[in-house]
């Protein structure tokens, strides 16, 4: 049987659900083993978070190099790995860290590599939703260990328990890896929201807001959803860069994505149009969002959203 | 202080792209410099400008580095015109349809050549949205990675430089030894415009222009095949209603049908 091993990927010392995610992915035509790299005498406590989805093994690397030079030295050890065990494909989450990691594995070991898949076919055939997502591209790669990053998000992961069998693998991470030094790491602030590029529901405010973020904040908060922001909301000093939503910010791709006050510029749709469903709040009824909206309310965001927000706590008490 | 600003020239990001055969239809498009490589040239130029100024002759100076085809000039006259002093072109037949990988092997190479001390570029081009490329040149030059930088200070006496990294996953001081490979996000800072002097003083700069040849490296084509690829098909027309005092309650009327309360 062949064999795919996954990147796991952790939120502090938690494993998340796009390792469930990689995993289902993988096991498509494969036996999955998830690479876990961590801090000295960490590993055993990170690999015992690696529960969910179809896991047959956990490879555990432990060095002090991965806090202290980041992307560089993940890269090193995780192409190290994949020299000793040839496995048939690497799959990794496409965030920022995933995919630089990506990049310099698929140099360091001649292979070929595609980012943000949304979808991987057991054939390792890699579904791309690209120009915004007005286009989808399905391709492969041709050389090497296939490199495929995939977005967080896009496939349903199979969530089901496993006890994989830990291995400790001893590497010594190359020199050239360790240039650049991490001094000092601070974690994202995190509100009681969840995570802007993994929720299932995302609520964003754009210019129609003029700086008021509450009634959208109020409504995200009713729903368990992550806030987002159009270019012109950060822009503005509105809300931070951090939640943009678009070409220049973040994509994203939730169940269901709600959008206040955004006119719906190219640019923030290239961020957001692969939401499964999408609502609209925005005064002007000749706004492009309206294009993309299953549901569309035209009027006033102060107005609709507060009332929203009291509906939606009356339906949960 | 000697700085390469590896730029891109993509399809403006407001026009309609399409693929044909495979890649990107780059011919039909109007073409631009990639916005995000605006924040690496106007980075590059303030730390020379910080450090006595990039005048004719001095010890600094900024490179733009490209790979494209020989209409990227354009893009590279928008990065000259804003202040850098030169600029390298790789352009070849052999490079149509390169991958990332590809397009690092040749960076690197023309990088390798030109004795610098610090590459820069944008996080990503805003046409494949890979944002690999730096971390592969880092990768290739075996120089420090400093990548996704919301700010950079160069330290030229004591050879170092140190940025504060801000991704999804938090915020990191990094420091390194040069040579260095960093990229900065849009917010370090805001991109000069080009002024009517700068437009005209590009025009005289020099854009040294190579091929696979002059360079001295061979690409092997792309390491990922295109099977096939569509346009998606438009969403269904969904429903509008005008807020009459109960927008609120028809919004989570709809948001109960869908289950998402």
């Amino acid at each position: 049987m062949s064999q795919i091993f996954i990147l796991a990927d952790f939120t502090g010392d938690k494993c998340t659900k796009t390792t469930a995610e990689l995993a289902t992915a993988a096991a498509r035509n494969a036996s999955v083993t998830a690479i876990v790299l961590a801090a000295p005498g960490a590993g055993a406590t990170l690999a015992a978070t690696v529960k969910q989805g179809p896991i047959a093994n956990v490879l555990v690397v432990e060095s002090a190099d991965f806090a202290a030079h980041g992307v560089a030295a993940a890269a090193d050890a995780v192409a190290q790995v994949i020299a000793q065990k040839s496995p048939n494909a690497l799959l990794i989450a496409s965030h920022a860290y995933g995919k630089e990691v990506a990049g310099r594995v698929a140099v360091a070991t001649d292979s070929g590599i595609i980012t943000d898949a949304v979808d991987v076919a057991a054939d390792l055939t890699a579904t791309q939703l690209v120009f915004g997502g007005s286009t989808t591209v399905h391709s492969k790669v041709s050389n090497g260990v296939p490199i495929i990053t995939v977005r967080p998000n896009s496939i349903e992961a199979d969530l089901s328990d496993s006890t994989p069998a830990v291995e400790n693998l001893s590497i010594t991470i190359s020199d050239a890896a360790k240039l650049a030094t991490t001094t000092s790491s601070t974690p994202p602030v995190k509100g009681g929201r969840p995570e802007l590029t993994e929720a299932q529901i995302v609520v964003s405010g754009g210019r129609g807001t003029n700086g008021d973020f509450a009634a959208v904040e109020g409504f995200a908060d009713s729903l368990g959803a992550a806030v987002g922001a159009s270019r012109a909301a950060t822009d503005a000093g509105w809300y931070p860069h951090s939640h943009q939503v678009g070409q220049t910010g973040k994509t994203v791709s939730p169940q269901l994505y709600v959008a206040c006050g955004i006119s719906g510029a190219i640019q923030h749709r290239a961020g957001m149009q692969t939401s499964k469903t999408i609502a609209v709040v925005n005064k002007d009824p000749e706004a492009p969002i309206f294009d993309l909206a299953d549901f569309g309310v035209v009027g006033d965001l102060f107005a609709v959203l507060p009332q929203a927000t009291q509906g939606v706590a009356a339906q949960k008490s | 202080m000697k700085i390469a600003v590896c730029v891109k020239q993509v399809p403006d990001s407001w026009a309609e792209k399409k693929m044909v055969n495979g890649v990107l239809d780059r011919d039909g498009v109007d073409a631009v410099l990639n916005d995000l490589d605006e924040y690496a040239v106007e980075e590059a130029l303030r730390i020379v400008e910080a450090h006595g100024g990039n005048e004719e002759g001095g010890a600094n100076s900024v490179t733009v580095v490209s790979m494209g085809p020989e209409r990227a000039t354009e893009a590279i006259r928008k990065a000259l015109s804003m202040g850098a002093n030169d600029a390298i072109l790789v352009s070849d037949a052999a490079l149509a349809g390169s991958d990332a990988l590809a397009t690092s092997k040749v960076l690197a190479e023309v990088i390798k050549s030109g004795g610098f001390d610090l590459v820069i570029c944008g996080t990503e081009s805003t046409d494949a949205r890979m944002s690999v490329v730096p971390a592969m040149l880092a990768q290739r030059l075996a120089w420090a990675q400093l990548t996704f930088a919301s700010s950079v200070s160069v330290d030229p006496a004591a050879n170092t430089v140190s940025i504060t990294r801000t991704t999804e996953a938090g915020v990191d001081a990094i420091n390194a030894k040069l040579p260095a490979v960093i990229s900065v996000v849009e917010k370090i800072n805001e991109p000069r415009y080009p002024s009517f002097k700068g437009i005209m003083a590009a025009k005289k700069k020099t854009i040294d222009s190579r091929n696979l040849v002059t360079v001295g490296v061979s690409v092997e084509p792309a390491w990922s095949l295109v099977a096939d690829s569509a346009p998606r098909p438009p969403r269904a027309a969904g429903v509008k209603v005008t807020d009459d005092g109960n927008g609120g309650n028809d919004l989570v009327k709809f948001l109960t049908e869908k289950k998402f309360i």
